[in-house]
């Protein structure tokens, strides 16, 4: 059995939670304020994930970035992998916050998704 | 141009939009938010990152996706904007002289003011870095703009000074782009930073920090080459023989924000040194009559939610002044001491449940109480786990206690 000092990443609060745990599996989970660190910290010890934020370029002069995000988060891992993706994937206009610009983005049922509106 | 309006807001970033929205929503029509850059928005569009939102909307978005909640608001509320459009000079009768691209010199008459100007960085100037003056050394904000916001390279090699959130973000931005970020540096020996960004900005990419270290030299004549750094002991002086070399050709800065209050100073509003922003009351309302104050001018707050939260505030209070007018008696003040460096409000005539009082304490601190007390007696008190400069800490009132305070002479809030 591992046990370890982990930060819980899911509100600005930021508990600092102990952790015990075996073979990826959570065995117990202290010191967390609510119940989303326990949550948490079993997806952290099983298979962390994360969501990733990024930029692709527009076809506007005044709007040269597209702030765009994962609809879920992605398997920590995958991260690095999934900005050589985003660095393919360009903007145009019209564009509206939250319109789905990349559809089955890395994994399937997670997409990319605009962050601002953009005008023609 | 010659323009009167019932009220202007100073700046559209979070602070200014959340308060002219609020304002219409509670009766005031003619209203004009001035906003010097070229969107709606302010720093918000530049932070790209998650993390925005889980108290005002009950979700975690990014900034520009917070931004456009309000900006589409702003649009379907028809509240006048001016974007690109510089405040020169408010004076104390609410005058205020303004300059555009498009509409020239404006000089505005308004029955109130909002300040949300926000606050901007820190610079190297600020903390003295000895050493040469080449190109690669910029604030984090500053970077930011220019790779999320421009969509620029700003190096491969770089060090960040200063464990602030914008640090931490820009850490973990730069990383994901492609840069190596070696390591981040903090004079203190504690970060500033909020935890979650530690770990998901820093730990999750296996970047160093480095507490108790500073810089104590730059290296390179056109482009940054190096940079000197030691550890520094318990008075934060450089220990002399702990200096090692670090190569890397960027170096970002992230070492603070200052509340932008050159406008507020020019209307003769008085100033808290503590937070560098104006001595309020419980209405958001400065020493100046009808000039109220919101957001990170007044004093820098750790989460967007909150400026939105008393952004809102500010505008309800400017409306009720504009309808009612204020009456003003004796102010009492608050006074902050014994590990609390501040209270906002500074002062007050009648305290309510709506009025939050914000603070923070002096040094990181555990297993304490903070209490609020009336001539003498502890009408608060709450025992904190742990206690950090770096949260913003807030105490909501109930009616009992806001009598208690109102009729006591000697107010206070303390750590015990």
């Amino acid at each position: 059995m591992t046990e370890r000092k982990m930060t819980c990443i899911i509100c600005p609060r930021g508990c600092r939670m102990t952790v015990k745990y075996e073979n990826n599996t959570l065995i117990e989970c202290k010191d967390n304020f609510c119940a989303r660190g326990p949550t948490y910290a079993k997806n952290e010890i099983a298979a962390p994930t994360r969501v990733l934020t990024s930029t692709i370029p527009t076809d506007s002069k005044t709007v040269p970035l597209m702030p765009v995000k994962t609809s879920k988060a992605i398997p920590k891992e995958q991260l690095f992998t999934a900005m050589k993706l985003v660095k393919t994937i360009r903007a145009k206009a019209p564009l509206k916050c939250g319109d789905v610009i990349y559809k089955d983005f890395m994994v399937q049922g997670t997409d990319l998704i605009c962050g601002r509106n953009l005008k023609v | 141009m010659n323009l009167h309006k019932q009220l202007v807001v100073i700046g559209g970033g979070p602070a200014g939009m959340a308060a002219a929205i609020s304002a219409k929503e509670n009766g005031i029509d003619d209203i004009l938010i001035l906003e010097r850059g070229e969107f709606l928005g302010g720093i918000l569009n530049q932070c790209i990152h998650a993390g925005f939102g889980l108290h005002t909307f009950n979700e975690e978005l990014t900034g520009p996706e917070y931004a456009t909640r309000y900006t589409d608001r702003i649009e379907a509320l028809k509240i006048e904007y001016s974007l690109n459009t510089m405040v020169l000079s408010i004076k104390k009768d609410k005058t205020i002289v303004a300059v555009s691209r498009d509409k020239g010199l404006m000089n505005i008459k308004t029955e109130a003011v909002i300040l949300a100007m926000g606050c901007r960085e820190r610079t190297r100037g600020a903390i003295n870095i000895a050493g040469s003056r080449p190109a690669g050394i910029f604030t984090a904000g500053t970077a930011q703009y220019y790779i999320n916001i421009m969509g620029k390279t700003i190096g491969k090699k770089i060090v960040i000074l200063g464990s602030g959130d914008i640090g931490l973000i820009m850490a973990r931005r730069l990383t994901l782009e492609g840069a190596e970020v070696k390591t981040v540096l903090e004079l203190l020996p504690y970060s500033n930073g909020l935890g979650r960004n530690i770990a998901q900005c820093l730990e999750d990419f296996d970047i160093p920090l480095m507490l108790s270290h500073t810089i104590v030299g730059i290296t390179g004549k056109e482009r940054l080459e190096g940079i000197t750094i030691a550890s520094v002991d318990e008075k934060l002086t450089p220990i002399p023989g702990s200096e090692q070399f670090i190569e890397c050709d960027t170096l970002l800065l992230s070492v603070g924000l200052i509340p932008e209050n050159e406008l507020t100073t020019d209307a003769e509003v008085e100033i808290d040194q503590r937070t560098s922003g104006a001595v309020i009351n419980e209405n958001l309302e400065t020493s100046v009559e009808g000039i109220f104050a919101c957001g990170n001018v007044l004093h820098v707050h750790d989460l967007v939610d909150y400026v939105s939260d008393e952004a809102a505030r500010a505008g309800k209070k400017a409306t009720q002044y504009l309808k009612n007018g204020i009456t003003k008696n004796e102010y009492k003040n608050i006074i902050a001491q014994n590990g609390v460096r501040y209270c906002v409000p500074q002062k007050f005539e009648k305290l309510t449940p709506e009025t939050p009082l914000f603070f923070r304490v002096t040094t990181p601190c555990d297993r304490r109480f903070v209490a609020v007390f009336a001539d003498g007696e502890a009408v608060y008190k709450k025992r904190e786990a742990y206690l950090t400069p770096s949260e913003m800490q807030i105490i909501k009132l109930n009616d009992e206690i806001c009598e208690k305070l109102n009729k006591a002479t000697q107010i206070s809030i303390e750590l015990i």
